[in-house]
């Protein structure tokens, strides 16, 4: 709601500097979000009358013109195409100044005398429009200071209203809730009504009173239509951002910024038969005032004469059915329409109006007849013509029900935390207009104003009284609450702590968007079912992740292209899969290693990191967290066949590591080998409460053992068989070695193996350590066809 | 035994000319070993008589005890020395970088996160986490915000299909927290929202943090001291905190929060918006199942980003997606 701050002191004029009623309304809820000049800064400009005009003999654009300001005629020249005799437009003589500084002195324009410069809108900021001179109005008095004449020292309140504060889109409301603030007087317009000066009504039918419980109409005859809206009335719409388009819209536009009705006024000659307020026909048509052609659907409520829908109730008036210059009788519409039934209808139609704006939000319903009053008056003052009868057909049953809510003093004092006293709480409801019919012993009743939608509910009220006392004169109190101990599951490791530990090892947490473009999913996860947003902000903003590799993959790349090469990345979130008919929401930690292993330093070599360095991670978390994660070579259309796993825990699938597949890596335009993988946070984060067993006090015994094998046999393989022969007493198990090459059998590779054997009660013997370690290798060997290295 | 003193002397002598532990020893060897020429002497004791004996074993025995206090002091002087060496040939340039791996980094919005959830975890607020794809039900309607509300318009919202939508706020695990549980309760809700808004100023996704306070005597004046004691906590600073009333459908009375950050360029206090808040609606406690009328409570809701940037001078909400390293690494 953009208006001019002239025109709302108008109604109520507190004694406060402009600064300090914006700084007011904004603290009631009115946030002011813009405050403009309505003019440039400008001096010395004033009305001039342009008495003659001649062809200037050098340039064919230009005229010489002599203007009258009130005192002497000067010679001006102008390039303006609107300059005519008779003109009154601003003229800035020498020794005005322009906005920005432009200073007016006597010059020459092509060898001829311009004793200043008649002006163009925009040159005074007045507007941005510059098709000519600006056209003062024929009444100017010649001399006269523009910015006088104009009431130019004034600005633009531009207030950004939540959609609770409809009574607040007009000038009335707004200089309502500034005198319940500022207790000074507000006195509402109640306009006087119109005679009629003939008997003439317009038939009304309205069929959907549901949606139209009310409409008022009234015929006004033989307008003029040619004549200029006046100044002060144009200054007024121009300030609230409104265009001046002519006379009659002009008004229905003043009397909605004003009063806050929406109106609407069709050309007689082009309502053919009467009105009909109707909801449209399946697939009905409709042209509106700005030539877009509308498909109506049966929930779309049309004002239509009998042959067709003329206008798009309470949204946009049709094509051809409004004022022309050619209009001589006119029709004023001025309805209540229903805001849950006009709700959501423009936007459906991606249409947003004033009028639609405003009845959505709700218009006061018992606003028509008075705003139907208030236009006629202003109608007749500059178009003239003749009213005739109102008429108004009207449905009480729709109507909104007369509401009154009961307020509890208790209430008042709990919600807000304070002790508001009676009459305090009494006087802001009458300066809101909110009236009280009954008192109680524990409060009120009060009634609803037609004007407040927002208003239904004692809280409503309490709000009410909250925000003209003032949030910030309100007391600060500290809650009370029970100090309650919560449950704490020892087994449920904190998020943050697998964080930190990333951390630690040197990855870099990241947070990228979750959803991604559909290459993307289908690169890295074919297999799942991508759920699709129906409105993405872009096309590479289309489909929830179903894994948080793409994502990282992006940020590789990212850095990757600003000299960024070692990159270790971690994300924790959802991912999204569509399973059956239900969404998966998991929740998911996800990394990514690239580049060398460390920074470039002058002690280790610059590997590149590989598989092991992103499992020697993953078990570095799992050892962290008191997990053992298992590994199994399985395939992932992401990831390089040959080097992929599935992680387990406690046999179940929780999550894959991998090598990135090189033909994505292509792809991506990514440098150097990419390790990836990814976890079920749910599987990382349940963990276990210890539980301690006592350790032997006997020394451990290791043996190291060194066999052949079959290149293609896995470690896990050749370590589940040596567990299961080295006993009870095994302790421990590790591979030290492995070597593949000289000395080494074509398609074999040697396993150097460290076995630590303990007994509980007492030392244990080199000669039965021997037979568990030949067990070992026996069972290595029939099992496996391992062969003991010598 | 006249040799006595000599032998002594050139022991002495031999000690201190000693240069290493081996010489010493050698020396040590020479005069007191079994075949040592102190010992030696003690053997030719036999052959005087018994009057001399115990003066003449005595002196011997002195002579002795004198070369090994030498031996023992010379032998701490020497290894002290070889210490000294040793330590000269072990010295490094301790100035060269350590051999460590390189420290990775918390997101700044994780670490602005953990700040928030420290100051209400010590007051008793629990975290609680939910969905982010939601339905209409709790992203909207339990929240007293009925389809064509004119506030849907507020939330540029992202869905699926009608009655599924990504999460515009986080306020959808309140409700779900009071659907399953029983009051009072007193917990933050940190998360990823999503807004279908892409511009200098507005990411698609960001991260709120809403919070929820509801017992018996929960006002307004409550809030209002929360609110102030969270943001002077989070920005260590007695800022001034102003309270605009404004509209959410789920909680009346309703405030926009606003900090003083500077100045303007006449001289007045600067105010920035930093959350919102409000009573919780009694709507929103019946369509939850709790009574209006036995229990109240206050909302409020922040923008996490938001924070960030006016905490650590981050001018470009977009960087906070970007995941540049170069940003990410300043947040350590």
């Amino acid at each position: 709601m953009k208006f001019s701050e002239q025109w709302l002191r108008e109604w109520v004029n507190p004694r406060m500097s402009s600064n300090e009623l914006v700084e007011a309304i904004t603290m009631a809820g009115l946030e002011v979000d813009e405050v403009e000049p309505v003019a440039g800064a400008f001096e010395g400009v004033v009305v001039g009358e342009v008495t003659a005009v001649e062809p200037h003999p050098e340039a064919d654009k230009l005229s010489l013109c002599r203007v009258w300001d009130g005192r002497e005629t000067l010679d001006v020249v102008c390039g303006a195409p609107n300059v005519r005799v008779g003109l009154r437009a601003p003229l800035a003589r020498p020794g005005a100044s322009l906005p920005g500084g432009m200073a007016i002195r006597r010059t020459e324009v092509r060898g001829q005398t311009s004793n200043g410069m008649l002006c163009a809108e925009s040159e005074l900021e007045l507007s941005d429009a510059s098709e000519g001179l600006m056209e003062l109005a024929s009444g100017a008095e010649p001399g006269a200071d523009l910015r006088q004449w104009l009431q130019l020292d004034d600005q633009s309140l531009d207030v950004d209203l939540t959609p609770n504060r409809s009574d607040c889109l007009s000038i009335r409301g707004v200089a309502r809730d500034l005198g319940a603030l500022t207790e000074e007087p507000f006195e509402d317009l109640v306009p006087d009504p119109v005679p009629a000066v003939h008997s003439e009504i317009p038939s009304v039918r309205v069929d959907a009173a549901a949606a139209c419980p009310r409409y008022v109409g009234r015929i006004i005859r033989n307008v003029n239509v040619g004549v200029e809206t006046p100044v002060w009335m144009q200054e007024r719409l121009r300030r609230s951002g409104i265009r001046s388009i002519d006379p009659v819209v002009d008004v229905t536009n003043y009397v909605m910024l004003e009063l806050g009705q929406p109106m609407h006024a069709f050309d007689r000659a082009h309502v053919q038969g009467g009105i009909v307020v109707r909801m449209a026909s399946e697939g009905e048509k409709l042209t509106l005032l700005d030539g877009q052609e509308l498909t109506l659907g049966a929930d779309n409520l049309v004002i239509a004469d009998h042959s067709k829908p003329v206008a798009l109730a309470g949204i946009m008036g049709g094509e051809g059915s409004g004022v022309s210059e050619n209009t001589r009788d006119i029709v004023l519409e001025s309805a209540f329409f229903d805001p849950v039934g006009l709700a959501g209808k423009a936007r459906a139609h991606g249409l947003h109006t004033d009028s639609s704006h405003r009845f959505e939000r709700g218009v006061d319903w018992r606003l028509q007849r008075a705003a139907t009053e208030r236009a006629t008056a202003l109608l007749l003052s500059i178009v003239g013509g003749e009213p005739g009868e109102v008429i108004e057909v009207v449905s009480e049953q729709h109507l909104p029900a007369q509401q009154t809510v009961h307020l509890r003093e208790e209430r008042v004092n709990a919600v807000l935390g304070m002790t508001i006293d009676r009459t305090t709480t009494e006087e802001i409801l009458a300066r809101l207009g909110l009236r009280v019919v009954h008192l109680y012993r524990d409060g009120w009743e009060v009634e609803v104003p037609s004007f407040r939608f927002d208003i239904a509910l004692e809280v409503d009220l309490i709000e009410e009284i909250g925000r003209i006392y003032g949030y910030n004169r309100m007391p600060v109190t500290e809650p009370e609450g029970r100090l309650r101990l919560r449950a704490e599951p020892e087994s449920r490791r904190p998020l943050d702590r697998v964080r930190d530990h990333l951390v630690a090892l040197g990855y870099q947490e990241a947070i990228t968007y979750s959803f991604i473009s559909p290459e993307q999913q289908r690169q890295v996860t074919p297999d799942a079912e991508g759920i699709e947003l129906a409105n993405p902000i872009s096309a590479d903003m289309a489909v929830m992740r179903s894994s948080l590799w793409p994502g990282l993959l992006e940020t590789l790349a990212y850095n990757q292209k600003r000299q960024q090469h070692r990159v270790r990345l971690f994300e924790t979130g959802l991912r999204f899969e569509r399973r059956e008919q239900s969404i998966e929401q998991e929740g998911m930690l996800s990394a990514l290693l690239s580049g060398p292993v460390a920074s470039e330093n002058w002690v280790n070599g610059n590997r590149e990191v590989d598989f092991y360095d992103a499992k020697g991670d993953l078990e570095s978390l799992g050892a962290m967290l008191g997990q053992s994660f298992r590994f199994a070579r399985e395939r992932h259309p992401a990831l390089h066949p040959g080097q992929s796993a599935r992680v387990y825990s406690d046999g179940q699938p929780v999550g894959w590591i991998g090598t990135l597949h090189p033909g994505i890596q292509k792809s991506l335009d990514l440098n150097g080998k990419v390790c990836l993988y990814e976890l079920s946070l749910e599987a990382v984060l349940n963990g276990h409460v210890p539980h301690f067993k006592a350790f032997s006090k006997f020394p451990e015994v290791r043996r190291d053992l060194a066999m052949l094998v079959d290149e293609e046999t896995e470690w896990a393989a050749v370590e589940n068989v040596a567990r299961e022969a080295a006993g009870e007493l095994l302790t421990g198990l590790r591979v030290f070695d492995v070597y593949q090459g000289e000395h080494v059998k074509e398609g074999c590779r040697s396993l150097a193996l460290s076995l630590f054997w303990q007994h509980p009660e007492r030392t244990l013997g080199d000669a039965e350590v021997q037979e568990l370690l030949d067990g070992v290798t026996n069972a290595l060997s029939t099992r496996l066809g391992a062969q003991l290295r010598s | 035994m006249e040799n006595l003193e000599s032998l002594l002397e050139q022991g002495l002598n031999a000690v201190e000319a000693s240069t290493d532990l081996k010489q010493l020893e050698q020396v040590r060897v020479d005069y007191l070993g079994k075949k040592g020429h102190l010992t030696a002497l003690l053997k030719t004791l036999g052959q005087l008589s018994a009057e001399e004996r115990p003066a003449a074993g005595q002196r011997i025995n002195q002579a002795k005890e004198q070369v090994q206090s030498a031996i023992a002091e010379k032998k701490e002087r020497l290894e002290a020395e070889a210490m000294e060496a040793r330590l000269a040939s072990e010295s490094i340039d301790v100035t060269l970088p350590g051999r460590g791996r390189d420290a990775g980094g918390l997101h700044p919005v994780t670490r602005t996160l953990r700040r928030i959830e420290a100051i209400f975890g010590g007051a008793g607020y629990e975290v609680a986490e939910g969905p982010e794809i939601e339905d209409d039900h709790h992203n909207f309607e339990a929240l007293n915000i009925p389809e064509h509300h004119p506030a849907r318009a507020m939330h540029d919202t992202f869905y699926f299909n009608p009655g599924t939508v990504l999460r515009t706020h986080t306020s959808p695990v309140q409700i779900r927290t009071m659907e399953n549980g029983e009051p009072p309760f007193r917990m933050i809700c940190p998360g990823r929202v999503y807004r279908c808004d892409s511009d200098l100023t507005h990411t698609p996704m960001f991260h709120q943090v809403e919070g929820l306070l509801v017992d018996r005597h929960a006002s307004f004046a409550d809030l209002k001291s929360t609110i102030e004691a969270f943001l002077r906590a989070f920005f260590e600073e007695d800022l001034a905190v102003r309270f605009r009333p404004s509209y959410f459908p789920f909680t009346e009375p309703s405030a926009e929060v606003d900090i003083e950050w500077g100045r303007e360029a006449d001289g007045s206090t600067k105010w920035l918006e930093v959350m919102g808040c409000g009573v919780v609606h009694p709507r929103v406690f019946e369509n939850c199942g709790v009574d209006p009328e036995q229990w109240s409570g206050f909302a409020f809701g922040l923008g996490v980003e938001r924070l960030a940037m006016l905490r650590y001078g981050v001018t470009d909400l977009r960087q906070f997606f970007e995941n540049d390293l170069r940003f990410l690494r300043q947040f350590r």
